[in-house]
């Protein structure tokens, strides 16, 4: 055991320098109001109260929807391909796993750009309808192409642990189900669903914290017009310089993800997080 | 005690072009203990799971209560599966487990909830409704998964060697345990064992497979004491098998000597084999025996001694309560009805 724990000391550091200094910073930042100085700076809870304007709640509430709307796509279009991989042999299923993970290893703003490349006005979406002859719809820039571009890219988080939680139930529970007189759909909503609680619910908690915390797709796909959580903090850092503001807002988010981590650790103590 | 209740006709199925079930006949009757016994690979699952309906078999009829459900899905039919593993629903506690099959068919809450209590009683789980799966032992989970599958009251219950899985003590205990409770539900049981001690202590009716094929289908006795071949007689117990010939009528010879014994209707002079269990061994001083041989080991098993002797055309291994010294000459003799003759088994 002590060998172990002397292994574990370069990550300690590590996590001390990158992780633990940087969110230290976060807070100083949060509750004071010097700006970027912090010698002439103090104690001020301006920034949280600057929050409750209008214009900001606008943002909360649209990253939380979309969220929401992001997760329960993920999931209605995850939960049946992780179940239909689950029909396949196990080196298929390696495979078929391996396809759906290939994005992952694309570079972001590439799969972005494709996106962009397949929404725009003159993109491959609009030059097929228009052969179809329907009129080209224009959903860069709005939500809609948001909400595309997060649910595909964040798809795979949704499929995995879905499939892992799957692909670990005995085959034999499913007959046991059969067995004392379920049929197909009772068999599926009381053992196979139910069985797959924990991964559905890891999947869930992910897609929502990636997708609240996202800035590269909405920045791109929306243009502006769709600004998110992760674009306000990127705005008041970078361009607006307001790092005390900026920092208000990192905090609350990063409260969120570390409430819904532990609620997850609670439940599914094994899971992937 | 004529009426079949489940009936298998010319059964045969197949895996990837590999035939494991040949042609298989079988018919159970209403209330009775039917066990399969084979090795394992022998294809006792495979007939279970064609039952049960989780296979279909590739021809053949399955006849239930006179109609044929080969082609009824598991959920129609009237049987329930106590499963190897037990198979039970870990996100469940022991009484949602137990009340699934009721909650299925709709069977009112006030309903459910007595049955499932009075089950989990009859299977010595009372007070446990509220435990988790994974608290319970291995015996427990094993109880569970009976209750499970006798509360929806089916007219069969289909076993798949669910004892495998216990330490000795518990195993015998779950045996008589089982005996009991089939006897006192009244239904049919089907159970599938690799264990020829246990299908003999437990059954009706024992059904010896081997590489899909019946062996022989009979009561425990009979097949104790009449094996129709040599790899039954080898399977159900340990015993000499000798090679002779069926002189006549109720007259057998091997190793050189005449023996009477009650067999009959063999062709003169045929070539049989010869089963002698340990114990119908009589051993006696040289000059009383038929045969005579050479005590060269002797091992104490608790109640009896067995013995090894070695004689003029090969080892005997008999057994006896008295003690006799390495080197000792003895006389073997056996009784008549104590000889049992088979037909050659064909070489497979
Ligand atoms: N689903 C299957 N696919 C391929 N072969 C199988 C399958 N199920 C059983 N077998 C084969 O059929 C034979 C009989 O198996 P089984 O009925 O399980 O035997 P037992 O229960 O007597 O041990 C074995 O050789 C086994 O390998
Ligand atoms: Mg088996």
């Amino acid at each position: 055991m002590k060998h172990y724990r002397s292994m574990i000391s370069p990550y300690v550091l590590w996590a001390f320098g990158f992780i633990i200094i940087p969110f230290i910073m976060i807070m100083v930042y949060a509750f004071t109001d010097g700006g970027l100085s912090l010698t002439d700076a103090g104690f001020s809870l301006d920034s949280f109260a600057e929050m409750t304007d209008s214009l900001y709640f606008t943002v909360f509430t649209r990253s939380f929807s979309t969220g929401i709307l992001t997760t329960l796509l993920c999931l209605f279009i995850g939960y049946p391909m992780a179940f239909f991989i689950t029909k396949f042999d196990e080196r298929v299923q390696g495979t078929l796993i391996l396809i759906t993970t290939i994005p992952m290893w694309i570079n972001l703003l590439l799969r972005t750009y494709a996106w962009i490349g397949i929404l725009s006005d003159n993109g491959l979406l609009n030059s097929f309808l228009k052969m179809l002859g329907i009129g080209p719809v224009s959903i860069m820039y709005t939500g809609i192409a948001v909400n595309i571009g997060l649910v595909c890219n964040f798809l795979p988080f949704m499929i995995l642990p879905i499939h892992t939680s799957l692909s670990k139930m005995d085959p034999s529970l499913l007959e046991a189900a059969y067995d004392l007189g379920a049929n197909k759909v009772q068999a599926f909503t009381r053992v196979i669903f139910k069985y797959s609680i924990p991964g559905v619910l890891n999947g869930v908690i992910i897609t929502f914290l990636m997708a609240i915390s996202a800035f590269v797709i909405p920045k791109m796909l929306g243009g502006g017009q769709f600004t998110l959580l992760g674009n306000l903090i990127e705005n008041q850092f970078i361009s607006v310089g307001n790092w005390n503001f900026g920092a208000a807002v990192s905090l609350i988010l990063a409260i969120v993800i570390l409430a819904a981590i532990s609620f997850l650790k609670r439940i599914d103590p094994d899971g992937t997080v | 005690m004529k009426n079949k209740l489940i009936e298998l006709k010319n059964i045969t199925k197949s895996f990837d072009q590999q035939e494991v079930l040949h042609n298989i006949q079988l018919y159970i009757r209403p209330n009775e203990f039917l066990t399969l016994l084979g090795p394992s690979g022998c294809g006792k699952t495979t007939i279970l799971r064609i039952i049960g309906g989780f296979e279909e078999a590739d021809s053949g009829e399955v006849i239930f209560d006179g109609k044929d459900i080969a082609k009824l899905p598991p959920y129609k039919r009237e049987v329930n599966t106590v499963f190897q593993k037990y198979a039970l629903f870990p996100f469940m506690n022991v009484f949602d487990n137990v009340a699934f099959g009721l909650n299925i068919k709709k069977v009112s809450k006030a309903e459910t909830k007595k049955r499932v209590l009075e089950m989990l009683k009859l299977v010595g789980l009372e007070g446990f409704e509220k435990r988790k799966i994974d608290q319970l032992s291995g015996g427990q989970q094993q109880r569970v998964a009976i209750a499970r599958a006798l509360v929806n009251e089916p007219k069969v219950l289909l076993l798949d060697e669910p004892l495998s899985a216990l330490d000795a003590k518990l195993r015998k205990e779950m045996q008589m345990e089982l005996k009991k409770i089939q006897k006192k539900v009244g239904i049919t049981f089907i159970f599938v064992t690799h264990d020829q001690e246990e299908a003999l202590s437990m059954s009706d009716t024992v059904v010896v497979m081997n590489h899909g094929n019946i062996q022989q289908i009979g009561t425990p006795i009979d097949i104790y004491n009449e094996p129709k071949n040599r790899f039954v007689a080898e399977f159900i117990g340990e015993s000499n098998i000798i090679p002779a010939i069926m002189k006549k009528d109720m007259l057998v010879a091997f190793d050189g000597v005449d023996f009477e014994c009650v067999d009959s209707g063999f062709a003169p002079n045929e070539e049989v084999e010869v089963v002698l269990r340990p114990e119908d061994l009589v051993l006696t001083p040289p000059q009383f025996g038929k045969i005579t041989a050479t005590v060269t080991d002797i091992t104490f098993k608790g109640v009896h001694y067995e013995i090894i002797l070695k004689g003029e055309h090969r080892d005997y291994k008999a057994q006896t309560t008295e003690y006799h010294e390495i080197g000792t000459e003895l006389g073997i003799s056996v009784i008549p009805s104590n000889i049992h003759v088979m037909h050659k088994m064909k070489e497979v």
